[in-house]
């Protein structure tokens, strides 16, 4: 008999006494925590995000090819990573030499980049989390996590939602998921908290309005 | 389980020479009042954690009582998503499966995300035997495995060492597995963290094999999710090219869907944060991105027997938060040690027993390594009732009885020792069905309270011998009662 069959067999002589009918699953918990305007969402995400120690930036999308090269230079990057579906315009302003993301390349070519831009699938506001779903603009999964730094644009509101539960409708589970809430950290050494032990240390967000909903806004 | 604990003295033994041991109970009073209170804010900010608790205590129990159904299909979507699925009855059998697996892509080095299931079948040992080497790449583990030690609790498993402990550690064993410690390491937890980084990263970027547990195993899209910290299991799930992930049956949800309750529940009641750093999920493999052979080994090892239990299969519902341990009177003073088992605290109290059986002298203890308090119960996600689970365990031990232990259904002999015990419990149900002896009794022992030795002659002694006996305080709480009018009047009594 494989194992196969001999764990479902136990598993099935196990369950012999348990009857047939079933207490159907109650979801009666909320599908978001309060209420909030379009705008109140986006600024619990901002504020969660720095609680979780990502440095918040906000801009127009005119003024992201700006911000995003001024970032750029103030951290002192010389390359920057860059995924093959991301909005060329973008980084057109940043002085940093860019480097594609290759099938071929090894680890040991990603760890000598000093920074990573992304897009992201979708940002949850109750918990200050940005999921990247390996999409073109977001890249293989492996190039947010070798450099050191990693910036990743937000487009609010469309890509902000309130709550997990929300996040996960608009996720393609077949993707594969990355969900970040503020840089590496861990707090094994007498739960002292410290950022970055393998992953990024250093997490900025830009969360980018168009022109239109940002003047609303201030 | 894991042949790390062979050789374990039993609970009252080892949890004796815990509660002596001053640095151990400082760093996890430490530790467990920080995270406790954390963890309290964290939850109050969810306005429906008891809906949630509800929602996750219906989803686990719903997946147990069709496991069959839901391990069939997990299978199928792993397959279909270009994954393979192996199946291991015991530990043995996991840890073949792995070897092979490992030399089959002629690796002799594997980096690993911590995981309790690998740990509970002693998997690095095996490795080892092989001849393959098992880097353990999470901060705590490593400082675990370079100090050639035992992990102490399931959420901060270094939690027993010291910052100046782990500087020596680090200074003294680093250079026997990959790039020594710096120069002139001090003990910050930065300068740690960051001889730990580079340590490790060049594990990282050259590693072929990875080898994971997981969180959750999702039936019906077959992915699989790993919720962690540090970005040790993001790099050990995407750098290599091929992953093995062993992970017990039990830990399956039905839909994708199930994920938004255990993803609101995990991160609140583990470290108190309103989510973990990182979460990956990943379905089989995905051209291009990440490993390219995806190995699901699924590991059994006690758990159908578990399930066979109609009172003790809830323990399969735990999440491995270990919010029980933080709010365990008796692991805070006792230590993860202790208990002998991976698992420790209140969880592993009535997890081990079972997926073991409690015919070894620990696990037999186990049991009673609880106070009864019921703060496991409150704070558990899942809500299992850890106090009602002991209980039951604990007349499994006194008075044997049908057990199922490899699917086989046998009957326990009470175990040995315990005789005596049995005869206590007799005694005290009687006594307290007969309130008139029981007040008699009090009121003499009282009396003579100065007299009363700290453990008992005869047969007793067994049974105390592993218990300190409480001072027989001076005056009956009844007589108490009575003089002071329930307490309303210290001097004034109705006598
Ligand atoms: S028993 Fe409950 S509280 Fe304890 S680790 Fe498991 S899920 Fe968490």
């Amino acid at each position: 008999m494989s194992s196969r069959e001999r764990i479902l067999g136990r598993v099935r002589r196990a369950l012999a006494d348990v009857p047939g009918e079933d207490a159907p699953i109650e979801r009666a918990y909320l599908r978001e925590h309060g209420d909030r305007s379009v705008e109140e969402t986006v600024e619990l995400l901002a504020e969660n995000l720095a609680d979780y120690r990502a440095i918040v930036h906000r801009c127009t999308t005119a003024d992201l090819p700006a911000t995003l090269a001024g970032m750029l230079a103030a951290r002192g990057t010389k390359t920057v990573l860059v995924p093959p579906g991301l909005e060329p315009s973008w980084l057109a302003e940043a002085e940093a030499g860019q480097v594609p993301d290759r099938v071929e390349s090894t680890p040991d070519e990603l760890d000598r980049v000093d920074s990573v831009v992304t897009a992201c699938a979708v940002a949850i506001a109750e918990t200050g989390t940005i999921v990247l779903d390996g999409s073109p603009d977001q890249g293989r999964r492996r190039i947010t996590l070798v450099p050191d730094h990693h910036i990743c644009v937000v487009r609010v509101p469309d890509q902000v939602v309130s709550s997990v539960p929300q996040a996960l409708e608009r996720l393609d589970p077949v993707r594969p998921l990355t969900w970040i809430s503020g840089p590496s950290a861990t707090s094994d050494i007498e739960l002292d908290r410290v950022e970055g032990v393998h992953g990024p240390r250093t997490l900025e967000v830009v969360l980018v309005a168009d022109q239109a909903s940002a003047e609303v806004n201030s | 389980m894991s042949g790390t604990f062979v050789g374990m003295p039993a609970f009252p033994r080892a949890a004796h020479e815990a509660v002596n041991n001053q640095t151990l109970r400082g760093n996890l009073r430490h530790a467990t009042h920080t995270i406790r209170a954390k963890r309290a804010n964290a939850v109050a900010e969810v306005s429906d954690w008891a809906e949630l608790r509800e929602a996750g205590k219906r989803i686990k129990d719903h997946t147990l009582r069709h496991l069959d159904r839901y391990l069939v299909q997990l299978e199928e979507s792993v397959v279909a998503a270009g994954g393979t699925v192996h199946w291991a009855a015991d530990a043995d059998e996991a840890n073949e499966i792995v070897t092979q697996l490992v030399k089959m892509t002629g690796e002799s080095e594997v980096v690993k995300v911590k995981s309790m299931a690998t740990q509970e079948i002693g998997l690095n040992e095996a490795l080892e035997a092989a001849g393959i080497r098992a880097y353990e790449t999470d901060l705590a583990e490593l400082i675990v495995q370079l100090g050639k030690d035992r992990p102490s609790h399931i959420l901060v498993p270094a939690i027993h060492r010291n910052r100046g402990e782990i500087r020596d550690i680090f200074e003294r064993e680093m250079g026997e597995w990959g790039r020594p410690a710096p120069e002139g390491l001090t003990d910050t937890p930065a300068e740690l963290a960051e001889a730990a980084r580079l340590h490790l990263r060049e594990k990282f970027l050259r590693a072929k094999v990875g080898v994971s547990g997981a969180n959750f195993m999702v039936a019906d899209t077959g992915t699989l999710v790993v919720v962690e910290s540090e970005g040790n299991g993001r790099m050990c799930l995407t750098l290599p090219e091929t992953l093995i992930s062993v992970v017990g049956i039990e830990k399956i949800v039905p839909t994708w869907q199930d994920l938004e309750v255990f993803l609101q529940t995990l991160p609140r009641s583990s470290t108190a944060e309103r989510m973990n750093p990182y979460t990956s999920t990943w379905t089989g493999t995905t051209d291009e991105d990440g490993p390219q052979n995806f190995h699901l080994v699924l590991l059994d090892n006690g758990r159908s027997d578990t399930l066979a239990d109609e009172v003790g299969r809830q323990a399969l519902r735990c999440i491995r938060c270990s919010a029980c341990l933080n709010v365990c009177p008796v692991y805070e003073r006792a230590g993860g040690h202790a208990y002998g088992s991976v698992y420790p605290g209140p969880i592993g109290a009535i997890l081990s027993p079972q997926l073991r059986g409690t015919a070894s002298e620990i696990d037999a203890s186990l049991p009673y390594a609880s106070s009864l308090c019921g703060a496991c119960y409150e704070v558990c996600p899942v809500a299992i009732d850890i106090p009602e689970v002991l209980v039951h365990l604990r007349e499994r031990v006194v008075q044997g009885g049908p057990v199922v232990r490899e699917g086989n259904k046998v009957v326990l002999k009470p175990a040995k020792g315990h005789a005596a015990e049995r005869a206590a419990m007799r005694a005290a149900r009687w006594a307290f069905a007969h309130p008139g002896v029981l007040r008699t009794g009090q009121r003499a022992a009282s009396r003579t309270r100065r007299l009363h030795p700290r453990t008992l002659p005869g047969p007793g002694k067994a049974w105390s011998g592993t218990r300190d006996l409480p001072a027989v305080p001076a005056e009956p709480f009844r007589d108490w009662w009575q003089r002071t009018n329930g307490g309303t009047s210290e001097t004034g009594g109705s006598k």
